[in-house]
């Protein structure tokens, strides 16, 4: 049979889509433990979710939190750092910690036939860090090390101005890594302090994917009940899902930071965008396809597809507790500097009133985010993440079943209601990070106002 | 460890492989071209990933952006293109199956049609963006460039990297898209992989109603390599970079990829590289605190390898302090091999990382992608437990005699990568590199 090239073969009907049912337990240590039951690999991963992530960091002492995360696998129980990678090492284990402005994550995977030593050896870091000075010290400096390299990085040097000018002084204006400042006034006992006060058992919740049957979860439960001991702040309230307030405005607009020899300009662009919990949330991720959000968004066919200017663009609303930064972020060629601005704002612009989505864009959006959804949960290590975010941001147990339902539901007026209300091109912010002799002077006139320069 | 499979090569000469997993609803379609940029020539650099870039830009009978219909589809897709080969990859759920494979194929069969002059500036535009973004712009971006650039003749196919030159770009044609790909883009020259929640006889049906109508190709030569002459002390470069401190590059000529010693050196890497517990990470950043981070790899190709140490020196330490420590190291493990414990803990972590990638099916490096290497590059698309037992065989012995025989001092290539005007701090000697 010849093939019919005249046209592309219709799409089928897709399987609907179930996410794997996760096992709620409330241990009497006060450890909330959940569990979900994915055999389809012979992994194992243990996720602790901690709610407590940079913006908890002291306004002055940004970088607390990510410090400390830092510092639990250099030396707990009786082990030293180094014997408990040799430790994780003989059961092919990985461990990760992930410090975002919400929430510290720390997992371990390893091997399933080991899933009681990876148990072990998570709780025993969590619960008996050692926080000697000598390897706080070393930590710290490394620590330091790291921000004197990030400087030659554009994208994170633009990351920490944006969000400084965006937010402030604010739980959510520094990066995870703090200062150079404020690492060198850490001691170790603002370390354990913070220990104390965010890594209370009362606060976790640990979340197990793996082949595990349900006897084998009901072990897990009680080696997690023997080895992790009641907390003093067991009766402490449990985690919150409210995020701090929104900042005031900002005082600056446009922000021009130089750097000699760049062949490309890196620019950040945005303002406040919305909290988590938002009713409008699954509009917003609908409007962000269309204008940002994938390859076939408005931005990156404009400034990557049409004009050339750059290797690819994306905008995000970074939906946290709080508002979390609404952001269009690419790094394009220096002579485009001034003109991609304007393509962004425009876009920005047009597309909440002068071009409004078109029931194209959003039947494309919306096919993306819905038929593409399985993907996300292939993995282990995808699904602990997943049922992390439902504990984080306190979602309903059917979020992840509704959420095809619910982008199917949004329609055309819905996404360019949103677009009004959430987008804001007279609020916006930009950073550019680039050559001051060829951008500089192209900057005044975008609308910005003067640049200011750092 | 074992991966099912079934194949069939068509009259074409396209080998189609599927191999059945319903544990998610998806399916990943994943094609390799065995094209990457060591059949470039001199003066064309790069010209294998800007191709690359076309293959999305539209075919005779879809002639537009190929992300719209497979987007809309909710598929995911991508490519790259590598020294030795070029994969294109779609992620989709079952129903979108067919409109992958009538894409794919389609432009495989028919891409010339469609490209025009606009398209092609466009996306080098585009790749030239890419240059800057990944290599120009960025910390010790170049470093990999000047490497092999002095490893490999400048004959030889892995003299240049495969984002090649700009002046390259710039002087790269119409006519040299339209030659490239009658040469390389065809069946025979193609392994296609259907993976994840399909069946077997499905899923061989379709592609062979899709595939079938293209015509096999010219036969390819293999890419031969000029000889390179064994290395016998050569001179230390140094490479002047926006940087903060000071990186040391060691690197050694080493096994082929799946050559006797590969599985022994990538054993070693780990050793003495892999994680808080390694040899070096130990010695330079643990006790020492005079680098600030080490990794160690051991980069094999289809034609060739190279084993490489890269640490960063810490404030206040020089390059030759690391110098010294990793030397001795080295030396320390050629003579008495690994212990016991490391070696349990290497392969346990190369047992974990086999299952890690058999995690997904689709994307760069799942399960299809993995079919499409063991099938280009040793012919047996299931060949995972074979390559596992390489690692399971290497014994203290044999990653000694690795370590002896491959990472002599007279052997290697030491490039520093320093500060804006601070050649000086480079090991004593070095001779000056540019690259940009």
């Amino acid at each position: 049979m010849v093939t019919d090239r005249t046209k592309l073969p219709v799409l089928g009907v897709d399987p609907q889509f179930r996410f794997p049912g996760v096992e709620r337990r409330m241990l009497t240590n006060g450890v909330r433990l959940w569990s979900v039951d994915h055999r389809h690999t012979s992994l194992f991963t243990l996720l602790l979710l901690i709610p407590s992530g940079s913006a908890a960091d002291p306004l002055a002492r940004p970088g607390l939190a990510a410090l400390t995360a830092d510092l639990l696998d250099e030396g707990s129980g009786d082990r030293s750092g180094i014997e408990f990678h040799e430790a994780l090492g003989r059961i092919g284990g990985h461990f990760r910690t992930e410090v975002t402005s919400d929430a510290t994550l720390l997992s371990v995977t390893a091997l399933a036939r080991h899933a009681n030593e990876a148990i072990a050896l998570l709780v025993e870091v969590v619960t008996r860090p050692l926080f000697a000075t000598s390897e706080f010290t070393r930590v710290r400096d490394l620590r330091l090390h790291r921000l004197t390299q990030l400087r030659q990085v554009p994208a994170v040097v633009a990351e920490r101005a944006y969000l400084e000018t965006l937010y402030g002084a604010h739980p959510y204006g520094h990066l995870a890594i703090g200062t150079d400042t404020s690492l060198r006034a850490l001691t170790t006992e603002d370390v354990a302090a913070f220990h104390a006060e965010h890594y209370a058992p009362s606060r976790w919740t640990l979340i197990a994917v793996g082949g595990g049957e349900g006897a084998e979860m009901r072990g897990l439960a009680d080696q997690l009940l023997d080895s992790v001991p009641v907390s003093p702040s067991a009766d402490a309230a449990p985690p919150s899902p409210h995020g701090p307030p929104a900042p005031p405005p900002p005082r600056d607009r446009l922000v021009f930071i130089p750097r000699v020899g760049a062949v490309q300009s890196e620019i950040w662009i945005g303002h406040l965008g919305a909290t988590r919990r938002t009713v409008d949330y699954h509009a917003l991720l609908l409007m962000n396809m269309v204008l940002g959000g994938q390859f076939v968004s408005r931005l990156n066919l404009n400034l990557r597809e049409d004009k050339g200017y750059t290797y690819g663009t994306r905008t995000v609303f970074d939906c946290r507790l709080g508002r979390g930064p609404f952001t269009f972020q690419a790094s394009v060629q220096t002579s485009a500097t001034a003109d991609a601005i304007r393509q962004v704002v425009r876009e920005i612009s047009d597309i909440r009133d002068k071009r409004p989505v078109t029931p194209a864009e959003v039947a494309m959006g919306c096919a993306a985010l819905t038929r593409g959804f399985p993907r996300n949960f292939e993995t282990a290590g995808q699904i602990a993440v997943a049922v992390a975010k439902l504990a984080l941001f306190d979602l309903p147990p059917n979020y992840f079943s509704e959420f095809v339902r619910r982008v199917a539901a949004v329609d055309v007026a819905e996404v360019t209601r949103v677009a009004s209300v959430y987008l804001k091109p007279e609020k916006l912010v930009a950073v550019v990070v680039g050559s001051r002799a060829e951008v500089l002077a192209s900057l005044s006139n975008l609308g910005f106002g003067e640049p200011v320069q750092h | 460890m074992d991966v099912s499979y079934e194949k069939r090569t068509l009259d074409n000469g396209l080998d189609v492989i599927v191999h059945e997993d319903h544990g998610c609803p998806i399916v990943a379609v994943n094609i390799w071209y065995h094209v990457g940029s060591k059949n470039e020539r001199p003066g064309r650099t790069g010209f294998a990933h800007l191709f690359e870039h076309l293959m999305f830009q539209g075919s005779e009978h879809h002639d537009a952006v190929y992300f719209h219909p497979l987007q809309e589809a909710g598929g995911a897709l991508n490519g790259s293109t590598n020294a030795d080969r070029t994969n294109y990859w779609e992620v989709v759920p079952p129903g979108a199956v067919e409109r992958a494979l009538w894409m794919e194929s389609d432009r495989m069969g028919y891409l010339l049609p469609a490209l025009t002059a606009e398209k092609f500036r466009t996306q080098r535009d585009v790749v030239l963006n890419e240059r800057r973004e990944n290599y120009e712009n960025r910390p010790y971006g170049l470093a990999s460039m000047a490497l092999v650039a002095a490893h490999y003749p400048a004959t030889h196919p892995y003299h240049w990297p495969t984002i090649g030159a700009p002046a390259d770009l710039r002087a790269a044609s119409l006519d040299d898209v339209r030659e490239f790909f009658t040469t390389y883009y065809h069946p025979a020259n193609a392994s296609l992989v259907l993976a994840g929640d399909i069946v077997v006889s499905d899923a061989l049906r379709l592609a062979e109603h899709y595939f079938d109508e293209i015509p096999a190709g010219p036969a390819i030569a293999p890419v031969v390599p000029p000889p390179v002459q064994a290395m016998d002390g050569h001179p230390p470069l140094v490479l002047e970079d926006r940087v903060e401190f000071p990186r040391l590059y060691l690197s050694w000529p080493s096994p082929a990829l799946h050559a006797p010693g590969d599985a022994e050196l990538d054993l070693l890497a780990d050793i003495l590289g892999g994680g808080a517990s390694s040899r070096l990470h130990r010695a330079l950043v643990h006790d020492r605190s005079i680098a600030t981070d080490v990794s160690v790899g051991q980069g094999s190709r289809e034609l060739a390898g190279l084993f490489t140490i890269v640490a960063t020196v810490a404030p206040g330490h020089t390059l030759t302090e690391l110098d010294t420590v990793i030397s001795v190291e080295v030396d320390r493990i050629a003579v008495d091999g690994p212990t016991d414990g490391e070696l349990e803990r290497a392969r346990a972590r190369v047992e974990s990382d086999f299952v890690q990638r058999q995690q997904t099916v689709g994307g760069f490096g799942g399960k299809s992608d993995q079919l499409n290497a063991y099938n280009v590059f040793v012919g047996t698309p299931g060949y995972f437990v074979s390559d596992f037992d390489r690692y399971s065989r290497a014994d203290r012995n044999a990653i000694k005699a690795a370590a002896t025989s491959y990472l002599m001092p007279k052997r290697r290539i030491a490039l520093s990568v320093v500060p804006v005007g601070s050649a000086t701090v480079a090991l004593a000697g070095s001779t000056c590199v540019n690259a940009s």
